[in-house]
């Protein structure tokens, strides 16, 4: 329903517009005093709230096992095909990862590619691959905005886990049962 | 200090004014300087943000306490844009008038310089207990030399946009000078007041500017009042034409950022926008001066509280708050802290205030400022003429 706006015609005091000049100083004034809103970055870092979608990671289970176990799952999700993984089998002599079933020789993410959509994070069965708090990716090179396995188990660290998948699959073969 | 003085008064006086004229832009030079720190520090506060706080020479980090406190307080921008300003390339445009290009920011300088003479910035009391003031030349046609020489800025600005040959700058001048010479107008006309007022039948015709403050300098009834307490109207319609003389906002229509790039000055880079940079800046230093000592009293601390009174009561502290120098210094730091408030207030007012439109600009001034200037003129000197009848 359309309706109309009175305007009403200014009082003398507003036409003069020294007044209203005079409240607009006042509140210049005040803000010249109240305190600054500026985070001055490199010093001041911002509080990161939960959920916050930062560079993509590998974390670790943990017992410091990688819980990646290369199903390639994120490389075919990602939209800007950022991930590129190399499977791998799990090598005979350690023993500690040997219900595991596999894991990934190379993985690497392209942060020059990566949209930060968490897509891959959300598709990830064994819950490997998270997005966390780092925000800021520099680099000189091409080359070294690309992370490799190395980096991104570095930048990813260990989660808690509440599932202990291989724990579970280990008792189950021990006790002569394949699930 | 006897000897100095000697040294002092043997020379020729033709030296002597060259050294008085280089001190005052040595000092006028920095507070120029300083301003546009000052410009940079009290927009970021007004908005919220702590404004330059970075660039500082790594060995001044060493220094305890001072060193973070001028980091802070961005003392070090200020040298470093002047370095800036002076190493940077000077582009030449190919498509500009040569000649006239370079000349302009000459021009702009040259009234903003001379002008800085004919104010007088403090005083002291001689032997005789006379009130010589502290002037570069202490004209008799002060008022008049500010307006003749203050005026000749807009060929600067007329010059700088025509001599770029290109649309913005073109534009800038025009809308530039258009302003100036409507303001121009309403400026004169609202000073006038003050010098029908001084100047009492039967005494010595005079436009001195020493005189509108020895007039403010009484210790009762009118003659302590300053002027903008008995002239409202006349301060208020001078301190609006000042903004617009001196191209600040609400009436930077010469710069106008958001249409014009940077208005007449669009084609300059590096020293020569610089100069462009501390006329401005020098022109509003001058126009708070004059502002000063025809509405504010010039070096007088209080209405009603002359110069000679404080002296009077600092005297009785200590016999060496008599001696000229040190009522040189406490007058020109009273002058000079009025100045500086209103160099403040044109800051303050930048940040409150939204640029007006070219037609509000132009209506303002001719319809509105005009009239009210012109009005308050024939009231004033009807009133003067009443108040100042000679007795028969």
């Amino acid at each position: 329903m359309p309706y109309v706006v009175e305007r009403k015609p200014l009082t003398l005091l507003e036409r003069v517009y020294i007044p209203q000049i005079l409240a607009g100083l006042k509140v210049t004034l005040k803000h010249l005093f109240s305190p600054n809103v500026t985070l001055e970055y490199p010093e001041q870092r911002p509080a990161i709230p939960t959920g916050y979608r930062g560079v993509p990671t590998l974390v670790k289970d943990p017992h410091g096992r990688e819980k990646c176990v290369s199903c390639q799952l994120c490389e075919f999700v990602c939209p800007p095909k950022a991930i590129r993984i190399t499977p791998g089998e799990i090598p005979a002599d350690q023993p500690e990862r040997a219900h595991v079933e596999k894991g990934p020789k190379a993985f690497d993410i392209d942060m020059l590619r990566c949209i930060y959509c968490g897509l891959c994070q959300e598709v990830c069965p064994e819950e490997a691959i998270f997005l966390q708090n780092q925000y800021s990716m520099t680099g000189y090179t091409r080359a070294e905005m690309v992370n490799d396995k190395a980096r991104l188990y570095e930048l990813g660290g260990t989660l808690p886990d509440q599932h202990f998948k291989w724990d579970k699959k280990k008792a189950a073969a021990e006790h002569g049962n394949a699930h | 200090m006897s000897a100095v003085i000697e040294i002092w008064s043997g020379l020729h006086p033709l030296i002597q004014g060259i050294i008085k004229g280089l001190c005052v832009i040595a000092v006028m030079f920095p507070i120029g300087g300083a301003c546009s720190l000052v410009e940079r520090k009290v927009s970021a506060w007004i908005q919220g943000r702590p404004g330059p706080n970075r660039a500082m020479p790594f060995w001044f980090a060493w220094v305890p306490v001072i060193g973070p406190f001028l980091q802070r307080l961005g003392a070090f921008h200020l040298m470093a844009d002047g370095l800036k300003m002076f190493l940077k390339e000077d582009p030449l445009p190919g498509h500009v008038n040569k000649f006239y290009f370079l000349l302009a920011p000459v021009v702009g300088m040259i009234p903003a310089l001379t002008t800085v003479t004919v104010v007088p910035f403090g005083a002291y009391f001689n032997e005789a207990g006379h009130l010589v003031p502290l002037a570069l030349a202490n004209l008799d046609v002060g008022i008049l030399a500010v307006f003749a020489i203050g005026s000749l800025g807009v060929y600067a600005l007329i010059l700088a946009g025509w001599a770029s040959n290109s649309k913005y700058p073109f534009l800038g001048g025009i809308r530039a000078s258009a302003q100036l010479i409507s303001y121009e107008l309403s400026m004169t006309l609202a000073v006038v007041p003050v010098f029908l007022m001084i100047n009492v039948p039967g005494g010595n015709g005079t436009l001195s500017l020493t005189d509108v403050v020895l007039f403010q300098s009484g210790t009762s009834g009118w003659h302590g009042t300053w002027f903008f307490m008995t002239m409202p109207l006349s301060a208020v319609i001078f301190l609006v034409a000042l903004f617009a003389e001196t191209n600040r906002l609400p009436f930077d229509m010469a710069e106008g950022e958001a249409d014009l790039v940077g208005g007449f000055h669009t084609e300059y880079g590096a020293m020569k926008w610089g100069l462009f940079f501390v006329a401005e800046y020098s022109h509003m230093l001058i126009g708070s001066g004059v502002f000063t000592l025809l509405f504010l009293g010039g070096w007088n601390p209080l209405p009603w509280v002359p110069l000679s009174t404080v002296i009077g009561w600092l005297a009785h502290l200590s016999p060496l708050f008599q001696n000229p120098i040190a009522v040189g210094l406490i007058s020109i730091g009273i002058f000079m802290g009025k100045v500086l408030f209103f160099m403040f207030l044109f800051m303050w007012v930048r940040w409150t205030v939204p640029r007006f439109r070219y037609d509000q600009v132009m209506k303002l001034g001719w319809q509105k400022l005009l009239p009210l200037a012109i009005g308050n003129l024939i009231f004033y000197a009807i009133v003067i003429a009443i108040l100042q009848k000679p007795v028969s």
